[in-house]
């Protein structure tokens, strides 16, 4: 086989490599761990990957179209304490203050789709805004303050359903829905024709701000599910909760083999992806590794895969 | 000027004025093509050519002048408008997208639904897409080889044939060709230029665009010069020489028919 047929071999199934390296992970970590492959520690995993993989499904898509979104994280953080002030002390109901905290993920997500696709500002520029804002938003709504102690109806959903956490099953449906809508609908086929020749698909006559509006908002709406399952979780919206996490979405959007440069890459890989970061951030806290380590840990990750990932991905032109 | 062998004109364009910024790059400009006539539009870089068709295909409005279709005053707002006046473009950018299949690129923008029509979350029909596209390219006589291939796999000939058959899905009335063998080696032109005769017999007016004159004089039936944003010559292929359409290109000299 000539090298170029070789090479596309491998593009076309992205999904290889992180799953692959996902069972490596898994090999080295219940070695070096007793505790990793327990019971409890497994359902903590999956608790965690949960909210890594919904920001990743979210970024994967802005990825695809060749964007990026650095707001996911704040995004969650605003998103989470809004409908935690609802709940608690806007005394609102629970179906209503969840459809809130959406609400303000699916505007910050507009506002950054707007800022990309109508006045074109450079989508790391735009989202960065976003990001501050979102931030500034959450502290200012808070007083920098945690809001704690939920209702146990609003708690269940960190609960668990028969072995499996309820947070990953809500994940994964997501997961379902989107791949499907990426590889089946005519939208999925605009966000990689976007992605793979903007320009192309706009003389061809694809309202291509109507897609980039569209990816960023579900961005938006990812990272407030993200912020939903967190409070839960955490029985508490923390001001800083979400910090660092769009490191982490695009981290494993990139592991996941989503081309920074748009137009390759899946949801399924994104998916081992977050379960890369997920198990990795767990095999360092299992061995103790600090906190301040780990995120130099993720961070020469994220500049590993993205450099050898994007060597002869792009097609031969 | 509306008169040419008896027939009409189908599209004219009429005093055309185009500015980037500062640079005026289209001067006025006045443009017509017949149903089943080749009009080759030749000039040097820059002289305007892919300005003018990407006016005529929508891709951005002109500053002044205006676009009649059989008469009747248009007004294009986006690619999509031309399309649904019947002009169909190959742009001189590759447009496929290298990401996606060969039908995936033959019906880019108006794909085949199996529910929910044209909206953007309709499902998509990828069975029809592959039946029609193989249908189309057998009727064109190309061969591709595996459909399945994604755009960025392709020779450039290839390509540009998936490119021409994705502007002649429709059946345009115009198909606008702009520069389409210029990445393409001598055996894929041929090819190119085959089909462009081919068509010509469909009653299809086509505006040929191409740094090779002998290929412009090739299949050309009238012959439009640019020179610098203006037009400077329009001349039957038959009555002008290859060196004389040169000269008025890079211009210098009084226009020698003229
Ligand atoms: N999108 C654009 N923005 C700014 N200037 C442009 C643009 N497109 C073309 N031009 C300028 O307009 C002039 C005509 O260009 P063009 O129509 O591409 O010429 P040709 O196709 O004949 O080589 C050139 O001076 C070119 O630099
Ligand atoms: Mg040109």
């Amino acid at each position: 086989m000539e090298p170029k047929a070789w090479l596309r071999r491998i593009n076309r199934n992205r999904v290889l490599f992180p799953l692959g390296a996902l069972v490596l992970l898994v090999i080295v970590a219940s070695s070096l761990s007793r505790h990793f492959l327990t019971p409890m520690n497994i359902k903590n995993v999956l608790s965690q990957v949960s909210i890594i993989a919904i920001l990743a499904a979210g970024e994967a898509c802005v990825i695809l179209t060749g964007g990026i979104d650095l707001s996911v994280g704040a995004v969650l953080a605003i998103s989470g304490s809004v409908t935690a002030v609802l709940l608690k002390w806007a005394g609102v109901a629970m179906p209503l203050a969840i459809l809130g905290g959406l609400g303000v993920g699916v505007l910050a997500g507009a506002l950054n789709g707007l800022m990309v696709a109508w006045v074109r500002i450079p989508s790391f520029i735009a989202t960065l805004a976003m990001m501050a804002v979102a931030r500034g938003g959450t502290l200012v709504l808070t007083n920098g303050r945690p809001v704690s102690g939920f209702l146990r109806s609003f708690r269940a959903i960190a609960g668990y359903a028969g072995p499996l956490p309820l947070l990953f099953l809500i994940t994964f449906g997501v997961y379902v829905l989107w791949q499907l809508a990426l590889s089946h609908t005519r939208f999925g086929r605009y966000v990689y024709a976007v992605g793979g020749n903007e320009t192309g698909t706009r003389f061809v006559g694809v309202n291509v701000r109507r897609v980039k509006l569209l990816v960023f908002i579900l961005a938006g709406f990812c990272a407030a599910i993200g912020g939903i399952m967190l409070d839960a979780r955490l029985n508490a919206a923390y001001p800083t909760a979400g910090e660092g996490y769009e490191l982490d979405a695009i981290a494993a959007a990139v592991l996941g083999g989503v081309s920074l440069s748009g137009g390759v890459g899946s949801l399924v890989g994104t998916f081992f992806g977050a379960l890369v970061m997920t198990v990795l951030g767990n095999i360092l806290n299992l061995l103790k590794v600090g906190a301040f380590y780990q995120y130099i840990a993720k961070g020469l990750i994220l500049a590993v895969a993205a450099i050898s990932l994007s060597r002869g991905v792009k097609f031969a032109k | 000027m509306s008169e040419e062998n008896g027939k009409r004109p189908w599209v004219e364009m009429r005093g055309i004025h185009k500015w980037f910024g500062g640079v005026h790059a289209l001067k006025g400009v006045d443009f017509h093509v017949c149903r089943g006539e080749v009009v080759g539009l030749i000039g040097d870089n820059g002289a305007g050519k892919s300005t003018l068709i990407k006016i005529l295909s929508g891709v951005f409005p002109p500053d002044k002048g205006e676009i009649l279709i059989e008469g009747k005053r248009v007004r294009f707002r986006s690619p999509r408008d031309a399309k649904e006046h019947g002009i169909e473009t190959v742009y001189q950018e590759l447009a496929l997208v290298d990401n996606l299949d060969v039908p995936g690129n033959i019906f880019l923008g108006r794909e085949p639904a199996l529910v929910g029509g044209r909206s953007l979350l309709a499902l998509l029909h990828k069975g029809r897409m592959m039946r029609e596209a193989r249908a189309l390219l057998e009727r064109l006589k190309v061969n591709i080889g595996d459909l399945t291939a994604l755009a960025g796999e392709l020779s450039g000939g290839q390509r540009q044939t998936i490119a021409i058959a994705r502007a002649l899905y429709t059946e345009p009335k115009l198909l606008i060709m702009d520069e389409p063998t210029a990445a393409l080696a001598v055996q894929e032109t041929r090819k190119v230029l085959d089909l462009v005769r081919k068509l010509k017999e469909r009653d299809i007016g086509i505006v040929f665009i191409s740094h090779t004159l002998q290929e412009v004089f090739a299949v050309a039936d009238r012959i439009v010069i640019l020179r610098k944003g203006e037009k400077v010559g329009d001349f039957p292929a038959a009555e002008l020489a290859i060196d004389d359409a040169v000269k008025l290109m890079v211009g210098g000299e009084e226009s020698p028919t003229r």
